[in-house]
């Protein structure tokens, strides 16, 4: 797709949401038998599967800390999940996007209740429509949770940016190629933020008014990541009901 | 689910009471909040007890052990945790020499052993040295999720007991989640089944009564095939009356066996 005339007209924009509106999601818990925590997200375009094991035995050995867990974070893209084929394996762009990640996550895990040991997060991006960091870290953050390690919190992320001097939630791929600013956030519900990054431009009043829309978004997330969490349970009562 | 039962993530806000904060939550501000996705009560104590996780061994734990490796001086013994457990060769009943470690204990035995000590850095320590502990020779062992034990045992040993009774098995329940039955293998057959159900549903409410009920389908089940196999294995004994004599001395030392098992499971709980 070529750029567009215009990214946002009267306040709607290509794909008919408002400028604080998110994409729809669709999370589905503990969609993976071998791992101890999976979740499946959808955040709009973008589809990823998050595995959690542990705490385990480090492997290499090198890599344990003697009082508390390591936390391991993989993002990795299919070779699928984008139009031109994306050369498998870990580049530039995964590696840190696995970096920001893990860090985004480690302020709530509890690692010091568990040394010598690993936790590992495994997040493979199935179908890619930007932000897939933030969906990532939103699916990461509910299979934590669904593997039973302690945390003090979920962790919800979503982005902002500005399109034609628009501020807008969540942008979409067509928006983030042609945009002025992407900055993904991720943060607890009490909002403490544990990843913040931008690229492009922002005056700072666009920046602390984004950062507001931004709250607002990752709190609707957390509400779907929480009901997402106790619907597992909960379908699994009435199918047995049923029975 | 109960009143003072209820669902929460981690994070959720359970109370302004810091005193009445136990495991599974965590204090902050002077509130309590739950640390894990779990089932929270709240009368007495507040502690939320995990849907989910592995077994994080505790002094004081019986738990079932595989033996991995036999070291120098310790068997290092596999507890379905995060952590390797270490049997010190003083740790076992009798003084025996290093070099016949593995006479006694080797790697693929199964042990029923006491968490002795765990150190900051998680270093697990096991015995042998106690009344109830021994090495296991006989039965059967399969796996529940470590998060299900509590839920298995039941309200004072309620479930288990339950279980025992109308299965006619031995069994002993690990608090890693391993568990150890013996029996007839018909009895064993319907202990697995019933276990299993338990470690699918016990998060729904009614477990005892839905497992009183499926026993007695169960059994009402299995009740009209024996008739028919016992009819079958008339026959067969007549074929193989030779045979009788050594197979009843097994039976003999079974019993003896499950008699023990039996005084120290007495005790367990």
């Amino acid at each position: 797709m070529s750029k567009p005339e215009k990214l946002i007209e009267n306040g709607i924009r290509l794909d008919g949401r408002k400028p604080d509106e998110l994409r729809p999601i669709k999370i589905k818990v503990g969609v993976l038998n071998r791992a101890d925590g999976s979740c499946y997200f959808e955040f709009g375009g973008n589809k990823v599967i998050a595995a959690v094991y542990g705490p385990r035995e480090v492997h290499p050995r090198h890599q344990q800390k003697s009082t508390s867990a390591v936390v391991r974070y993989r993002y990795n893209m299919a070779s699928f999940s984008v139009e031109e084929r994306k050369r498998p394996g870990p580049d530039r762009r995964s590696i840190e996007v696995s970096k920001v990640s893990r860090e985004a996550l480690e302020p709530v895990i509890f690692e010091e209740y568990f040394p010598r040991s690993a936790i590992d997060i495994f997040v493979e991006v199935l179908q890619a429509d930007a932000g897939t960091r933030t969906a990532g870290i939103n699916a990461a953050s509910i299979a934590l949770a669904d593997a039973g390690i302690p945390m003090k919190s979920l962790v919800s992320s979503c982005a902002v940016g500005k399109i034609d001097d628009t501020l807008v939630l969540d942008l979409n791929k067509d928006e983030d190629n042609y945009g002025q600013a992407d900055m993904p956030v991720a943060m607890t519900p009490d909002g403490r933020i544990t990843l913040l990054q931008m690229d492009g431009h922002l005056t700072k009043e666009e920046f602390s008014e984004g950062l507001e829309m931004a709250k607002t978004g990752c709190l609707a997330i957390h509400e779907m990541q929480k009901a997402a969490l106790i619907e597992k349970y909960s379908s699994q009562m009435e199918g047995d009901i049923n029975e | 689910m109960e009143m003072d039962k209820k669902l929460v993530i981690p994070g959720e806000f359970l109370s302004d009471d810091v005193n009445l904060a136990d495991e599974g939550t965590y204090v902050e501000d002077g509130k309590v909040f739950s640390s894990v996705f779990g089932i929270a009560s709240l009368k007495n104590h507040i502690r939320v007890v995990p849907l989910s996780g592995k077994y994080i061994p505790r002094p004081g734990d019986l738990v079932i052990g595989i033996i991995t490796e036999v070291s120098f001086s310790n068997w290092i013994v596999d507890i379905r945790s995060p952590y390797d457990g270490l049997l010190h060769i003083s740790e076992f009943p009798r003084r025996i020499e290093s070099q016949d470690m593995s006479k006694y204990i080797t790697v693929g035995d199964s042990i029923m052993t006491l968490v002795r000590d765990v150190d900051p850095s998680m270093k697990v320590e096991l015995t042998l040295n106690d009344q109830r502990l021994r090495q296991i020779k006989e039965g059967r062992i399969i796996e529940v999720k470590p998060s299900k034990v509590p839920r298995l045992i039941g309200r004072s040993g309620s479930m288990i007991a339950m279980l025992k009774n109308e299965t006619n098995c031995n069994i002993f329940v690990g608090q890693n989640g391993r568990i150890w039955m013996t029996g007839k293998d018909k009895d064993l057959e319907l202990a697995v089944k019933a276990i299993s159900k338990i470690d699918r549903e016990s998060h729904i409410s009614g477990l005892t009564d839905r497992m009183i009920k499926f026993l007695k389908e169960e059994k009402s089940k299995h009740g009209k095939e024996s008739e028919k196999e016992v009819e079958k294995e008339e026959i067969k004994i007549e074929e193989v009356v030779e045979e009788e004599k050594p197979a009843e001395r097994e039976e003999v030392e079974e019993e003896k066996s499950g008699g023990i098992l039996d005084e120290l499971l007495g005790d367990d709980r």
